[in-house]
């Protein structure tokens, strides 16, 4: 347990060690977007009534700010390691690859809900926010940044180069977060659209932590944190075979 | 390799010193066979067996965001060890790391990261340590320091595995040497034997006339005029050596003898002789 810890600690003190660029920026961008769109697009129908546009788009700006976050954590790190080699020193103790994954998505965890909390602190000011159920946002919350994190551990294995990385970044995890309902209401969205949407899972993360907010969304929570759920199971499940197998990692 | 012994892994480059310490330290796996450490299974047992070892990298990594003291902290943890501020203290006493513990990784010199990485092998005591060229691009000063450090580690019972590509560091410390080449044990014995075998001492004898007497011991290397080298199985060849020359009544102009030479055996070995 005390591997599991150190590497958990030293996890979270490698982005805590730069802070300025793993939450502090991510947080700039977040009261950016929510600037520009929530201006560019004010008095804009709101999904839910008595909503206004800004309000519903900040729970969106949190939970994009979490999943990016959570997945840039893991996987960059392992990445960098592989990279320059320092791997090793984690390699050569007697860590259990059960361990590994759960030090490295805890981290994760830890960083993106610390970036959500800071979009959250700095953009309430701007808006009306209610919190109806918190229970479910922290449900959402971490369920989110769980299975980012657990992603961005298979994103970290299979990368050997930064672009790979970055193209992992650019072409799966931006595209499934800008079009998982962060500045709309998925059921606005013309016919095959809405229905596609939810083929993604990071639609339900955001429409469940949507819920907390405002407690309604376009689906039961319930639901939403069923395929949330699964979802993280089979990817932490293939993560996990993935580093038991010596993926990358143990040649 | 047994237990207590300072044993030598030497080989030219790719001759899989390096797969080898891998597959030991559980960073490689093995295609066929399989490898323990003190008895424990690398692949099966692999908690324990990652325990006993302690690996000095070949590459000099480092991890850019912690200081050296952090560093050793954070390994001792991952061994399950904490509280370990006084062995570390002392570790790095004897690495002359003191002075830069509260250094950041990225500000030392490559000697200093090189000390770094033989602390993080000791943090947690381990009864073998590996050390994959460990004074490779390092001055005289710290490979001094390191080596006499090494010998306190395995006077006190540490089994020491070691690869150099300074022969003479082998043939100063190992007292049993393997030599590699293409992945298969070309040489394996004490380090007395190996240069006794393979190498044997030589004698350059400069006489008054170029012909030896007849019956005359040791096999003769070259010949150059009355200028002979002679290979000599130990020291005790050159007596007998003087005295039939004596017999003889053949004068010697010059005599010159040359002790066993690791370097030659490698060399020998490494060509396929």
């Amino acid at each position: 347990m005390i591997g599991f810890r150190t590497l958990l600690y030293k996890e979270m003190l490698r982005f805590w060690k730069v802070s300025v660029q793993t939450v502090a920026a991510p947080v700039l961008t977040a009261i950016l977007y929510l600037v520009i769109f929530g201006h560019a697009l004010e008095g804009r129908a709101a999904a839910f009534a008595g909503v206004d546009y800004a309000s519903f788009l900040v729970p969106g700006l949190v939970m994009m700010s979490v999943l990016q976050n959570a997945f840039a954590n893991s996987s960059s790190s392992l990445m960098q390691s592989k990279m320059t080699g320092n791997i090793v020193f984690v390699l050569l103790p007697p860590i259990s690859y059960v361990e590994f994954f759960a030090a490295y998505v805890l981290a994760a965890v830890v960083r993106g809900l610390v970036v959500g909390a800071g979009v959250m602190l700095a953009t309430v000011w701007f808006v009306d926010l209610r919190l109806e159920a918190p229970l479910w946002t922290l449900a959402f919350g971490l369920a989110s940044a769980a299975l980012a994190g657990a992603l961005g551990l298979i994103a970290g294995l299979f990368s050997e180069k930064v672009d790979q990385l970055a193209a992992f970044q650019n072409f799966v995890i931006l595209p499934l977060t800008m079009l998982a309902g962060v500045f709309y209401s998925v059921h606005s969205l013309p016919a095959p659209w809405a229905q596609l949407s939810h083929f993604n899972p990071f639609f339900y993360m955001v429409d469940g932590f949507r819920y907390g907010f405002f407690a309604t969304a376009d689906l039961s929570p319930w639901t939403s944190l069923a395929i949330v759920g699964t979802v993280f199971f089979f990817v932490s499940l293939g993560c996990v075979l993935l580093l038991r197998s010596g993926y990358r990692l143990r040649w | 390799m047994a237990e207590g012994e300072f044993f030598g892994l030497l080989g030219p480059n790719g001759a899989g010193k390096t797969t080898l310490i891998n597959v030991i330290a559980g960073l490689v796996r093995a295609d066929a066979g399989s490898a323990s450490v003190m008895g424990a299974d690398v692949v099966a047992a692999y908690r324990t067996a990652r325990r006993m070892l302690g690996v000095v990298p070949q590459e000099l990594v480092f991890d850019p965001f912690f200081s050296v003291r952090e560093t050793l902290r954070i390994q001792s943890g991952y061994y399950g060890i904490r509280g370990n501020d006084a062995w570390i203290d002392e570790v790095m006493h004897h690495l002359d790391l003191t002075a830069k513990a509260d250094a950041n990784m990225r500000a030392l010199s490559g000697g200093m990261k090189r000390r770094v990485l033989v602390a993080q092998a000791l943090v947690h005591k381990p009864p073998v340590i590996i050390l994959d060229e460990p004074t490779a691009g390092v001055d005289v000063e710290l490979r001094q320091g390191l080596w006499q450090f090494v010998r306190r580690l395995n006077r006190d019972g540490h089994t020491i595995v070691l690869t150099t590509h300074y022969l003479e560091e082998a043939e100063a410390y190992c007292s049993r040497i393997a030599m590699l080449k293409a992945g298969r044990i070309a040489a394996l014995d004490s380090t007395a034997n190996l240069l006794k075998s393979f190498s044997g001492s030589q004698m350059k004898l400069q006489l008054d006339r170029s012909r030896l007497p007849d019956g005359f011991p040791g096999e003769v290397v070259s010949q150059d005029g009355a200028v002979f080298v002679l290979k000599l199985g130990d020291f005790r060849e050159v007596e007998a050596a003087l005295a039939r020359l004596r017999e003889a009544g053949v004068g010697i102009v010059e005599m010159e003898l040359q002790p066993p030479d690791l370097e030659d055996v490698f060399l020998r070995i490494t060509k396929g002789q």
